[in-house]
């Protein structure tokens, strides 16, 4: 990989990606303007370099997509899964296709490096499509056999049977986060598509323009208005979104008092609502490693570095790391070995493995709690501080990977930092691996490293988190069920359990018995 | 009386421009990812909140709430309500305004925490002196 140069800055000369310099919504199959004509600028985190203009749509520019939605829900949903699977087959094709493209306008967007779209987000957003095409052409309704075939008994039981039909909610709203901003719209739109709903997202302000050169190149694949984009702030487009009587669910990827808000507005609408919140995930690493042999062990280090994953802007992040008291020393030593060599370099260069944070809040953030860290006491194992990147890069949003030695009841283990810091403690027993585990508000993921089988199997039902990995971490493949226990949310993504948090069951019962009841 | 929440000069103003246009306002401290540990600030009439969520205090006349699980985590720290340039915020008023609210936090001295023991802080539901206040009370 030395050799390859890295991507030229998009819109530079020579780049393979060329940004317009304005975007629009897409409402009802067509780039819409918002109807105020006024837009924001799109800075990515990469350089601090304005990318385009977004439009800045309010409650009116919502209500034209939900137009839009609303007219297309009835028809869509009434295709065959086989036409529905072959649009989502024909998604994925288009996003494979353009994978280089789409990663280019992620890394510019979000700031992650340029390898992470190329190998993660962008094949599984491929995949995801891929995998619901499949599962709703596999999806069946259930028969229940209620009674007896033997009719004229005069008994209204006798010959009943209940018919189970999967059938779409309508339209539904979608509100994507920052952190992923193609392959969280995909693990939402995939299963809605699916199921045959009708869909208005809003992308998150801070990564608003990727999601435009994803629609750019599905336009044509599907028909007007079943998928929607609407644009703009939080406050003056989501939430119009989210409180609408004209959306059948809402789908939230975000933090908690937003989650809570989501559900105020959805109990005055009697709507479900799906929330993935994040979490404070722990990755517990057991004295056996050290004896696994150097293969083994060197993949467990590399566990610990998965914090540093897409700069710690993940929902999973591990970002509390449970040693074993016996093996901290030697354990960390090789961690420092390996951070110390990371490359953290030009983000377009396809071998940087950490890049930007997405905004200059969440770079305020993480640096506040760098911060806090240090003052509860926490001890500085290495990093901590800003991280100046030269040249073009100057002024974007850099933190060194960093990890804290302290204690679970500090507050940079309790809560998602969403930056690429680790909080370090140590363990005496299994005992209190899962007590420090389970000392958390959230329960989203989690990681157990041991060659014990019984260790893991224990670890993996004792941890309260709806996502245990064991001896690996950060795998999101579609077909293994993802969501929070706790405080980190309801429902269940990447799954095709995620059908039916987008369909309702219509129960059909039928007698077919030909005498009267005898009732009346 | 040591306080729980402080704000900064530019926290009070943006709060004196929010509330002209938004009227009477509530801070709600989130937690979780994205915008996760961010205050959320809100139209009073329209957060409802929870009725043993934990009252801090008021920044410019603005009450101030947490979770009554996330406090537990978060009560040996001082919040100084600061504001910083950025756009998000999800639902938080500020978002257009390119400005958002962040927490930065001290770590309270041992005799402070002595002293916050004695006066424990107040559950939404049991206040009654803060106007347009939406909660639930026992």
């Amino acid at each position: 990989m030395d050799d390859v140069k890295p991507f030229i800055y998009p819109g530079d000369d020579g780049s393979k990606l060329k940004p317009g310099s304005r975007y629009e919504n897409f409402i009802g199959g067509d780039w819409t303007k918002p109807k105020t004509g006024n837009y924001f600028e799109n800075i990515s985190p990469t350089s601090g370099k304005i990318i385009c203009e977004i439009p800045r749509s309010n409650a009116d520019d919502v209500n034209l997509a939900l137009d839009a939605a609303h007219k297309a829900a009835p028809s869509w949903g009434k295709t065959g899964p086989a036409e529905r699977s072959n649009i989502l087959l024909k998604i994925a094709d288009v996003i494979e296709q353009n994978a280089e493209k789409l990663s280019l306008a992620e890394t510019l967007d979000n700031g992650k490096p340029i390898r992470e779209p190329m190998a993660a987000d962008i094949p599984l957003t491929v995949d995801h499509f891929r995998y619901f095409a499949g599962a709703i052409r596999a999806q069946e309704g259930t028969i229940g056999n209620i009674d007896g075939m033997q009719s004229g008994g005069g008994n209204s039981a006798q010959g009943m049977m209940a018919y189970h039909y999967p059938e779409p909610l309508g339209v539904v709203g979608q509100i994507i986060p920052w952190n992923f901003p193609i392959l969280m719209a995909a693990w939402k739109l995939a299963p809605a598509l699916a199921a045959g709903n009708a869909v208005v997202l809003k992308p998150a302000e801070q990564t608003p323009y990727s999601i435009c050169v994803l629609m750019e190149l599905i336009a044509d694949l599907l028909p007007p208005g079943v998928v929607n984009v609407v644009q703009g702030y939080g406050v003056e487009a989501g939430k119009p979104l989210a409180s609408s009587n004209r959306v059948k669910k809402i789908g939230f990827t975000g933090e908690t008092t937003t989650g809570r808000l989501i559900l105020q507005y959805a109990s005055e609408n009697l709507i479900p609502v799906t929330l993935e919140l994040g979490g404070k995930s722990p990755n517990i690493f057991f004295k056996d490693i050290m004896n696994g042999g150097d293969e083994y062990l060197s993949r467990c280090v590399e566990g610990f570095l998965h914090a540093y994953f897409n700069q710690g802007e993940v929902c999973t992040c591990p970002s509390r790391a449970v040693v074993h008291e016996d093996i901290y020393e030697p354990f960390m030593e090789m961690v420092k070995k390996r951070v110390s060599v990371l490359n953290c370099g030009d983000p377009f260069d396809l071998n940087t493995q950490v890049g930007a944070q997405a905004s200059s809040e969440q770079f305020d953030k993480i640096m506040s709690y760098l911060d806090v860290g240090k003052q509860e006491g926490a001890s500085v194992i290495f990093g901590g501080e800003k991280r100046q990147m030269d040249g073009a890069y100057s002024n974007g949003y850099y933190v060194e990977p960093t990890a804290f030695r302290g204690d679970n009841s500090m507050r940079i283990f309790q809560e998602e930092i969403f930056g690429p810091v680790v909080s370090v403690t140590t363990f005496k027993d299994e005992a209190e691996a899962i007590s420090i585990a389970n000392d958390t508000l959230y329960g989203l993921g989690a990681g157990v490293w041991s060659k014990d089988a019984n260790i893991c199997y224990r670890m993996g039902r004792a941890i309260e988190a709806g996502r245990v990995w064991v001896n690996c971490y950060h795998s999101y493949p579609a077909h293994a069920a993802f969501g929070g226990y706790k405080n980190s949310g309801i429902g269940r993504e990447t799954h095709k359990m995620m059908l039916n948090h987008y369909q309702q069951t219509k129960n059909v019962l039928v007698s077919y018995a030909e005498v009267p009841d005898g009732f009346f | 009386m040591i306080k729980r929440v402080l704000s900064t000069k530019k926290t009070d103003d943006l709060i004196n421009e929010l509330s002209k246009i938004h009227g009477l306002l509530v801070f709600h401290q989130s937690g979780g990812c994205c915008d996760g540990s961010s205050p959320m600030c809100f139209p009073r009439s329209e957060f409802r909140v929870g009725s043993r969520d934990i009252y801090l205090g008021n920044i410019s006349s603005q009450p101030f709430f947490m979770s009554e699980d996330q406090f537990e985590y978060w009560k040996h720290t001082q919040l100084i309500i600061d504001v910083v340039d950025g756009k998000g915020g999800m639902f938080s008023l500020e978002g257009p305004t390119g400005k958002r609210f962040l927490t930065r936090s001290r770590v309270y001295e041992e005799n402070e925490i002595n002293e916050l023991l004695k006066n424990p802080p107040q559950i939404a539901s049991n206040l009654s002196n803060i106007e347009g206040l939406k909660t639930t009370i026992n």
